[in-house]
């Protein structure tokens, strides 16, 4: 016990230790009253985790060539000892990175987490989950089968649409006139090491911004308004130990979901891991039927309901685009007088509630085949999907809100 | 201390080296985004290829590799050339006024020769690649049908000089590779240039 004593005091002579500890740690205050919503920033790290571990063990196996990638997929779950775990983790948890981050998304939408001081730190958020969709979409390529290399196909194909630059564009994208094995190639080295990278910087900027400004909460108002003679809020707990532990019951929750899609339905009905995907990439034959995995549908749905206008693709693209970053214009689009849905009034809950239907509307449009009726209503909801934005500058200030508490509301 | 600064110097002194170093940057960056084109190899792939088209029967289609796309060749018959006239006003661009094709083919029947048809078999709407539905009024295609391509992905329609369909979601008709004839029956996919002509 000495001994580590004397060797914490020695590294810490060198390297701040103890003061990062209490920092971030043990005397990073927290407000208390966090509840449910409050567990998926943590487990998107935890994901995050899985991800990196499970990802470094399939590279040891798989074989980033057009002619081997399928074949080298089959041997991870078929020869591989245990590689179908491995595969399985990897393939459920780029699913669940999804399912968590939209209730992350979603809890900071609902409590006002956007709002000042909090503008930078959702912004590094927005930036994050581009990069994490850029991550799921070239991962998707690397099993190099009819989903993998037409899903790629439709992708890349919106970047030609760019009016001017866009062929040459998306030969660049692909290193070739057609996807193909340099595009396999690259897209191996951006999945494997450049996207996790920034990733990983990205999240490190993210925890930093967060405890400069001070977590969000349930009632949207600032714990720093009241603090005790020491300077710590009166209505802050230390993160570690409090909330560490409070977070493991989160994580075991979690794992007991997670296990249980990777044990007894891996490829979720098709949702996590599509049929199409099990027939090898085949350049000349596109699948009867192709659509994104499920995380992408809703933007997808909105590119399917956006006409072609001058001969053109690109104002779908574009609605695509401005679809999956309109939540980074929150923070001047609320002009609210408090932050948090509990003292909203019921105009911007009937908008809020309108939003998550439009949402998840599109998302199952995405996934359907293009009629006529689903194309139209995918466009009725589109407009919902972007009124929620557009009006909310006029919403939220007309909106009747209830008075905001001066302490935090805990039972 | 700030006495013997010239400040004036030191501006223009970080302003030359940033600058410079800038420019040195630039040049550096510039072989890592060119190690991202096409290869030598991708090019040599995306050569020219020739086809000959006297096997192909009247009505019938043949499909070639060319840059690892899908190139479809036709021999149109009588009859489908006397519909390509009829139903302009069904058609988004009849008169191929986005130049979808080299301007040799710029002609109502979209081709060199009327009745051999070349066309990449790439839909403009998102890349899938849409199947060869000849049959006129076709069962699932409605009785109007005059025979064309049908897209699985999103539901376009092409007729048989592969221009797209009113109501599609494709934006233009499909694209209608270079090419020549360097005989009767020898076609030339991916180049035009006549050789000895400049």
């Amino acid at each position: 016990m000495k001994l580590l004593k004397n060797l914490v005091g020695w590294v810490d002579e060198r390297f701040p230790l103890l003061d990062t500890w209490k920092e971030h740690l043990s005397e990073y205050y927290a407000p208390k009253n966090f509840n449910f919503w409050y567990f998926f920033g943590s487990l998107a790290l935890l994901v995050l985790v899985i991800q990196i571990v499970t990802g470094i063990f399939l590279t040891m196996s798989y074989k980033p060539d057009a002619l081997f990638a399928f074949a080298s997929v089959e041997f991870i779950m078929r020869d591989v000892q245990w590689g179908w775990l491995l595969r399985y983790i990897h393939s459920t948890g780029a699913s669940m990175f999804f399912v968590v981050v939209y209730l992350h998304i979603f809890r900071g939408m609902m409590y006002g987490s956007y709002r000042k001081p909090r503008e930078l730190l959702w912004i590094i958020g927005v930036v994050i989950y581009l990069a994490l969709m850029a991550e799921a979409f070239m991962g998707y390529l690397l099993p190099w089968g009819q989903m993998s290399f037409w899903g790629a196909q439709v992708i890349v194909n919106l970047f030609s649409s760019v009016p001017f630059i866009g062929p040459d564009l998306s030969v660049l994208i692909r290193g070739d006139y057609v996807i193909s094995d340099a595009t396999l190639n690259r897209f191996f080295a951006l999945h494997v090491i450049a996207v996790p990278l920034v990733l990983a910087g990205l999240v490190f900027v993210h925890l930093i911004a967060l405890h400069k400004v001070g977590s969000n909460n349930p009632d949207g108002i600032e714990i720093k308004k009241h603090k005790d003679a020491n300077g710590h809020p009166l209505d802050g707990i230390p993160f570690h130990p409090y909330y560490t532990v409070k977070d493991m019951v989160g994580v075991v929750a979690f794992l007991i979901v997670f296990s249980a899609i990777v044990f007894f339905a891996p490829d979720v009905g098709g949702y996590f891991l599509e049929a199409n995907n099990f027939v090898p990439a085949n350049p000349m034959q596109t699948p009867a039927h192709i659509a994104p995995v499920w995380y992408f549908t809703p933007y997808y749905a909105i590119l399917r309901a956006v006409p072609p206008m001058f001969g053109s693709q690109f104002p779908g693209v574009i609605a695509m685009g401005i679809g999956a970053i309109a939540v980074v214009f929150l923070p001047w689009l609320d002009r609210g007088k408090v932050k948090s849905i509990r003292y909203r009034g019921p105009i911007y809950k009937a908008f809020l509630a309108s939003f998550v239907v439009s949402f998840i509307g599109l998302g199952y449009l995405g996934m359907m085949p293009v009629t006529p009726t689903y194309t139209l209503i995918s466009q009725v909801l589109s407009v919902v999907y972007f009124a929620f934005f557009i009006l909310m500058p006029w919403y939220t200030k007309i909106d009747k809100c209830k008075h905001e508490p001066d302490r935090v509301t805990f039972k | 201390m700030t006495d013997n600064v010239d400040r004036s110097k030191r501006r223009l002194l970080i302003a030359a080296t940033t600058t410079a170093g800038g420019v040195a940057a630039a040049g550096a960056g510039a072989p890592f985004v060119l190690s991202l084109m096409p290869s030598e190899r991708a090019k040599a792939a995306g050569a020219p290829i020739k086809v000959d088209v006297s096997a192909i029967e009247p009505g019938m289609m043949m499909g070639v590799e060319w840059q690892g796309k899908p190139v479809w060749i036709v021999r149109r018959t009588q009859e489908m050339l006397d519909l390509l006239s009829k139903h302009d006003s069904e058609l988004t661009d009849p008169t191929a006024t986005v130049a979808q094709q080299p301007d040799y083919c710029n002609n109502a029947n979209r081709s060199i020769k009327p009745e051999i048809f070349v066309v990449i078999g790439i839909c403009t709407h998102l890349g899938c690649s849409p199947s060869y539905r000849p049959e006129v009024a076709a069962a699932d295609l409605g009785a109007d049908w005059g025979g064309g391509w049908f897209c699985p992905c999103h539901g376009s329609r092409f007729d048989l000089a592969a221009r797209v369909y009113k109501g599609s979601p494709a934006p233009t008709n499909l694209i209608v590779p270079p090419h020549q004839y360097l005989s009767e029956n020898m076609l030339l996919i991916g180049d035009d240039e006549k050789k000895g002509a400049a």
